[in-house]
């Protein structure tokens, strides 16, 4: 690792002034950063660590809402019977992301701002349609995640909370890569209280994106059988060590029937 | 150049002039000389370096000492402290749960954080929830009958 | 087993070394701290290949604390690292040897040679003074398939070795094979890869050099499995330097499965550098090191043929195998793919005929070496493949053309240099096929096909030869060092004992099992005893842990030495009790007149070698620590049957093993508890090749593609199913103990059985070809092909 400096924020505005100031990173769980950063991949002058910030820590309902602080860890959404009343299908996903130690670290915040291609939680929140709030505003899923580690974050922009408005029904189902047990593909499926069907693939591609022949095919008739059927393109899909796009593709329909099945 | 953190380590208070830099493995292995927590890889995965802040298990070389600033830290170490091995430690003796012992540590400061979140578990999810920590040596079947005597003979 | 040996033989006592490590007071090489130590870091080619046009350190060596900087250019006098096994190529010219440098001089040929050596204060410093090194390179083509590599217009990886052949070796009368392929009913042909590896031990390899101006005196701490053998190879052949003033020392090691037989170029540098900044140089590698630099296994390319007669008995075998060596010979690498392969290729069968031939390869990769199983792996994946092969077109069951081809009478000469000693096929085939529940198999697979899934069921009958090796005929097949083993049982005037053996260990229990074999044998408690290993300084010779050979030869060579002890106690027993030595019987820890009750403890006699006021002075030197030397007359022979039921996802390629049995003969058995935790573990890596794990280069610019654990799948505890496993005994008959070696098997059966249980429940879709690891994507792919072809 090079060298850093290191500044605690107490409170948002607090974070946002020090990183203007030193152009440096938030750092929340750290999971993904100093994992960066001791591969000499990431090299921030300095870290403003957001764990002292009160306000971001927490899970909490908004009339029809669940909003989770952006402080939150993966470990404490699995837990949370809060969360598993109002939407069990983000519970399942925080329990299935790396693993316990990596969990009891690692924040909501933290995953979203960081948008790896492969992680779980950009599937739930473009799924679901959830609202990213900041320091500075509220970006709808659809605005906020804008291509392969991109986000519409500002460099001193801090996500303060995650708004999930409760969906019908949804669910989310992954398929592992063997090595690194992040997503080879992940499909979360939602039925929204409108009535609307929203798809969201992670793993698949550059970054998470909305399989709209899915939602065509789901919005006619909510089946296993009516995801399964739907070949998904295979252009634009990654294809790698561990998958080619055409297997990729596949997988896609396949874990997208299987999340309308576990949506019950 | 150093930061000034303080944190308990095995109920001890310690405190220390840190390079922001130091990972909090290395803070235990090299400024404590606490050197049961080991390091096996550079990317977060085999859960050598597992230890607990404020009761729950983390990968000791994904946290900065800094992060630690206040926690209660407790290591392999930190477990038999009268020299009498914990039940936890103990199942593994007695299953054979481990060979060369480079992944022992980790795996047992990781078996007591699975066993208090997830009490009663079954073989199935023991086997999932050793997802972060890798051993070589024994293909784990002994480690999953370890995890299982030691979640008995604490629940005694 | 003697009658006068205590019942703590066979018995599963709990493992003496277990209390440190659980604790964490085992002390591992990077637990080591020196006073005034500095730290190195290695500067890496990142190319595969690459002429290197100059170096310029100067930015580095005042970078802030930076102690030294070395590169090739500075060992002056320095000799490469060697390769400890000659192998003559059939047209009787040597294998080549290119030199192996210990920094690179003039070219890199790997992602991951060393190219310089730099020496700070801290780790930081010392990598971060690393990245101001400006390497000017030539980047050159790179190849690192074998197979490619041996191609008209290939890159050229060392000027001594034209068309980047290391040898051709062979094995067999290939005129007899020849005839028996003539007159053959059936021939079977099969095209197999066997997959690189990364033996991933947990602990990453370390060092600590230092030396002492005080006695000229250097001490290495190093992450090895034979410190003996590390100690004569760097003295001897690398670094010229006397090799009583080297003590080398292998503390507690994470895991070894090879990887940590080997001299390597760090901690040769080390050695060579604590002298020159005269202060202790401490390195442990990064994974991503590892990855790029300890030596990996298999990587074989195949071509195989087995004739047969119309009851599907095997008439001969003809085997081409293509192996890498990667870039460098690493200190074994030349006979893993020959002698360790070539020779175990009849395996449990009778085929009269075999003819192998081997063609080994330089490649811009890392060096190959021997890694869990070392050649058998390769030559069992082989044979079990290919029988399958011809039992499943010639619609013979897949027991029964094992059975049919049986070697059921011993002493029996192979026709590829083996003679096993003893065996029993037939039994651990029989208790295979029980803890499978083979009978029940047709069920299962019924009721899978309801689900929507695919089971297969899958055999391997495999065979080893271990406990190497008798010197004299690995002399005469190449070897440059000896293969016996060291003991030495020092018996304290108190009666306690200390003893010293030169077998390693890292994981295998040597600390109580070889304490159960003194405690039974001299009937004291095992408290009694304590082990030492892996120390130069305190272990007379040794040449360490590997091929499974610590019982049946380290082993062996306690139990003469604890004879050697016997008979001296029973001279001093003579001489107490007035009675003729050769009436003196000892038994339970006692020394005892023939048909008395007059007797004197093991405790009576040791005080008394080392109090001799009575004592027979003028004929028997006092004390009583002796030393025993054990060459084997032989290999051993562990062989069974594994067999493996997987269930397949067609929707995803998944596979899952359903059930995983092993049915292995060790001849006998010391402590059952750690030879069941040796099957589990070499299971799970045998299972991790065939199912999860593969070292991917890419093939143009030659980078490591799986080069941490984001993209090389290493085995999971929900990766494996729970094991059943049980033993057969046939005793090895040529040594004291009947023991043949546990360490390997599990490797060495499962990926056959694993491999054919998935072609087993793809067959149906006309799938006909898979090779390892059978990855969910392989294998939806092997499924879309079939579909499409059929
Ligand atoms: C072994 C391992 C396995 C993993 N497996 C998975 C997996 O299966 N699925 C998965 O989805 N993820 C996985 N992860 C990643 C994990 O979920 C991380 O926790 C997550 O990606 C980042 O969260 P963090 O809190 O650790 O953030 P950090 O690492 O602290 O930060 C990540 C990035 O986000 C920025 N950031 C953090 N918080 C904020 C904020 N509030 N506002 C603005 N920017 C912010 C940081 O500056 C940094 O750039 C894995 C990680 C590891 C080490
Ligand atoms: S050393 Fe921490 S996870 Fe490997
Ligand atoms: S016991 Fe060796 S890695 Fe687990």
């Amino acid at each position: 690792m090079y060298e850093v400096e290191y500044k605690q924020a107490k409170t948002v505005a607090d974070a946002a002034a020090l990183l203007a100031k030193t152009g440096g990173k938030p750092l929340a769980g750290g999971q993904s950063l100093i994992a960066a950063m001791k591969l000499r991949l990431a090299q921030p002058g300095t870290l403003v660590d957001l764990s002292g910030i009160a306000d971001l820590h927490g899970i909490r309902r908004e009339g029809d809402a669940l909003v989770i602080g952006a402080m939150t860890r993966h470990a404490g959404i699995a837990s949370s019977t809060e969360v598993k009343r109002a939407i069990p299908a983000l519970a399942a996903l925080a329990e299935g992301i790396g693993d316990r130690q990596v969990r009891n670290m690692g924040t909501i915040g933290g995953a979203l701002a960081n948008n790896d291609p492969a992680a779980d939680w950009p599937a739930a929140v473009l799924a679901l349609n959830a609202t990213v709030v900041t320091g500075k505003r509220r970006l709808a899923a659809g605005d906020f995640f804008k291509g392969m580690y991109e986000t519409a974050l500002a460099a001193d922009e801090i996500i303060t909370a995650v708004s999930f408005p409760s969906p019908k029904k949804a669910a989310y189902v992954k398929f592992p890569n063997p090595a690194s047990r992040f997503a080879l593909v992940g499909v979360f499926v939602a039925q929204l209280a409108d009535g609307s069907v929203r798809v969201a693939v992670t793993g698949a591609a550059p970054a998470v994106f909305r399989a709209t022949g899915i939602e065509a095919a789901l919005a006619k008739s909510f089946t296993a059988d009516a995801a399964k059927a739907v070949k998904v393109d295979a252009s634009g899909l990654n294809t790698d060590l561990h998958a080619t796009a055409a297997y990729r593709a596949h997988l896609v329909s396949v874990m997208a029937s299987r999340a309308v099945a576990a949506c019950g | 150049m150093g930061i000034q953190i303080a944190m308990t380590v095995n109920g001890k208070a310690v405190d220390a002039d840190v390079d922001p830099r130091t990972l909090l493995v290395d803070f235990l292995r090299i400024n404590l000389g606490l050197t049961g927590t080991h390091v096996g890889c550079d990317t977060a995965q085999c859960g050598a370096c597992t230890v607990h802040l404020n009761g729950r298990a983390i990968k000791a070389c994904n946290v900065l000492a800094v992060q630690a600033q206040g926690a209660a830290i407790v290591t392999i170490e930190g477990l038999s402290p009268d020299g009498v091995l914990h039940p936890m430690q103990a199942a593994f003796k007695d299953c054979h749960g481990l060979q060369c012992g480079f992944c022992t540590p980790g795996m047992v400061m990781s078996a007591l954080d699975l066993v208090e979140r997830h009490p009663g578990a079954d073989e199935a999810t023991i086997r999932e929830q050793l997802e972060g920590n890798l051993c070589r040596c024994t293909g784990y079947q002994n480690i999953v009958r370890a995890v299982q005597q030691g979640a008995a003979a604490m629940a005694k | 087993m003697g009658a006068n040996e205590t019942g703590i033989i066979g018995q599963s006592v709990r493992r003496k070394e277990d209390a440190r490590f659980l604790t964490g007071a085992g002390q591992y090489t990077d637990d080591v701290t020196l006073p005034n130590q500095t730290h190195a870091y290695f500067l890496r080619s990142p190319h595969a290949h690459a002429k290197i046009r100059s170096i310029d350190t100067s930015k580095a060596r005042t970078a802030p604390g930076v102690v030294a900087v070395y590169t090739g250019a500075d060992l002056e006098g320095v000799n490469g690292l060697p390769c400890g096994w000659l192998i003559t190529s059939v047209d009787g010219t040597a294998m080549k040897e290119p030199p192996h440098p210990v920094l690179a001089k003039g070219k890199v040929r790997y992602v991951g040679d060393h190219v310089a050596l730099v020496v700070a204060e801290t780790r930081s410093q010392a990598k971060d003074a690393a990245e101001l090194i400006d390497v000017d390179y030539d980047v050159l083509p790179a190849v690192v398939n074998p197979v490619d590599a041996l191609k008209p217009g290939a890159p050229q990886i060392h000027d001594e070795a034209p068309g980047n052949k290391c040898y051709t070796w062979s094995l067999g009368d290939k005129a007899a094979v020849d005839a028996a392929f003539a007159k053959a009913a059936h021939v079977t042909k099969l095209d197999l890869v066997n997959n690189r590896l990364i033996p991933n031990a947990i602990e990453p390899r370390a060092a600590v050099a230092s030396y002492s101006r005080a006695d000229e005196a250097y001490t290495l701490y190093v992450t090895s499995q034979n410190p003996h053998v590390e100690r004569l190879l760097m003295t001897a052949f690398v670094l010229g330097l006397p090799e009583h003033k080297v003590r080398v020392i292998a503390p507690d090691v994470g895991g070894g499965f090879g990887s940590k037989i080997y001299l390597y170029a760090e901690e040769t540098a080390m050695v060579w550098a604590s002298k020159r900044v005269n202060r202790p140089i401490k390195w442990a590698a990064e994974r991503s090191e590892s990855f790029v630099s300890d030596a990996h296994g298999r990587d074989h390319v195949t071509h195989a043929e087995l004739a047969l007669d119309t009851d599907g008995k095997f008439l001969a075998m003809r085997v081409r195998t293509t192996a890498a060596m990667g870039a460098y010979l690493s200190t074994f690498a030349s006979c893993i793919p020959t002698i360790l392969y070539g020779t175990l290729l009849a395996g449990q069968y009778t085929t009269p005929a075999i003819h192998c031939e081997v063609t080994a390869v330089f490649t811009n990769t890392a060096p190959v070496d021997a890694y869990r199983g070392a050649g058998r792996p390769e030559a069992t994946y082989v044979v079990e493949r290919i029988v399958r092969e011809a039992g499943v077109e010639m619609g013979i069951a897949q027991d029964e053309i094992r059975r049919r081809n049986f070697i059921r009478s011993f002493p029996y000469q192979t026709p590829v240099a083996l003679s096993y000693d003893i065996g029993d096929y037939d039994q651990t085939l029989a208790g295979a096929n029980e803890l499978a529940d083979v009978k029940g198999f047709p069920a299962r697979k019924a009721e899978a096909a309801k689900r929507g899934k695919l089971r297969g069921l899958g055999y391997a009958s495999y065979i080893e030869a271990c406990g190497l090796a008798p010197s004299n005929v690995a002399g005469a097949l190449g070897a440059r060092a000896g293969l016996f083993e060291a003991g030495q049982v020092r018996v304290h005037p108190t009666g306690s004992v200390t003893v010293f053996t030169g077998s390693h260990s890292h994981g295998q229990g040597h600390e109580t099992t070889f304490a159960q074999i003194v405690a039974s044998k001299l009937g004291i408690p095992i408290d009694n005893v304590d082990i030492v290993h892996g120390d130069t300084g305190r272990v007379l010779f040794g040449m360490g842990t590997y091929g499974s050979r610590s019982l049946a030869v380290g082993g062996t060579a306690i139990v003469k030495a604890l004879g050697k002890v016997v008979a001296k106690g029973k001279k001093i027993a003579a001489h107490l009790l007035e009675a003729a030595e050769t009436d003196i019987e000892f038994e339970d820890g006692k020394f005892t007149v023939a048909g008395t009750d007059r007797s004197k403890t093991f405790g009576e006699i040791a005080l008394t070698a080392y109090v001799p006021h009575n004592y027979p002075l003028d004929k028997l030197e006092p004390g009583l620590d002796e030393t025993a030397f054990y060459d084997p007359t032989n290999f051993t022979y562990p062989a069974g049957t594994h067999i493996c039921e997987v269930e397949i996802d067609p929707d995803t390629g998944v596979v899952r093993i359903a059930s995983f049995s092993a049915c292995d003969d060790f001849g006998n058995i010391i402590n059952p508890m750690i030879v069941e935790g040796q099957v589990h573990g070499g299971l799970a890596q045998g299972i991790g090749q065939a199912l999860l794990e593969s070292c991917v280069y890419d093939a143009d610019s030659g980078q490591l593609l799986t080069g941490s654990y984001m993209d090389y799948a290493m085995p999971r505890a929900d990766d494996m199913p729970s094991f059943k496993v049980s033993t057969r005994v046939t005793p090895c008959t040529h040594n004291p103990l009947g023991a043949k070696g546990c360490g390997e098997a599990g490797a060495i059966g499962s990926p056959a059985a694993l491999m054919n249980a998935v072609l087993d429940a793809l067959a149906p879709l006309g799938v006909k070809h898979l090779d390892m690891p059978a990855s969910p994507q392989r294998v939806w792919h092997a499924i879309q092909s079939a579909k499409a072809g059929a």
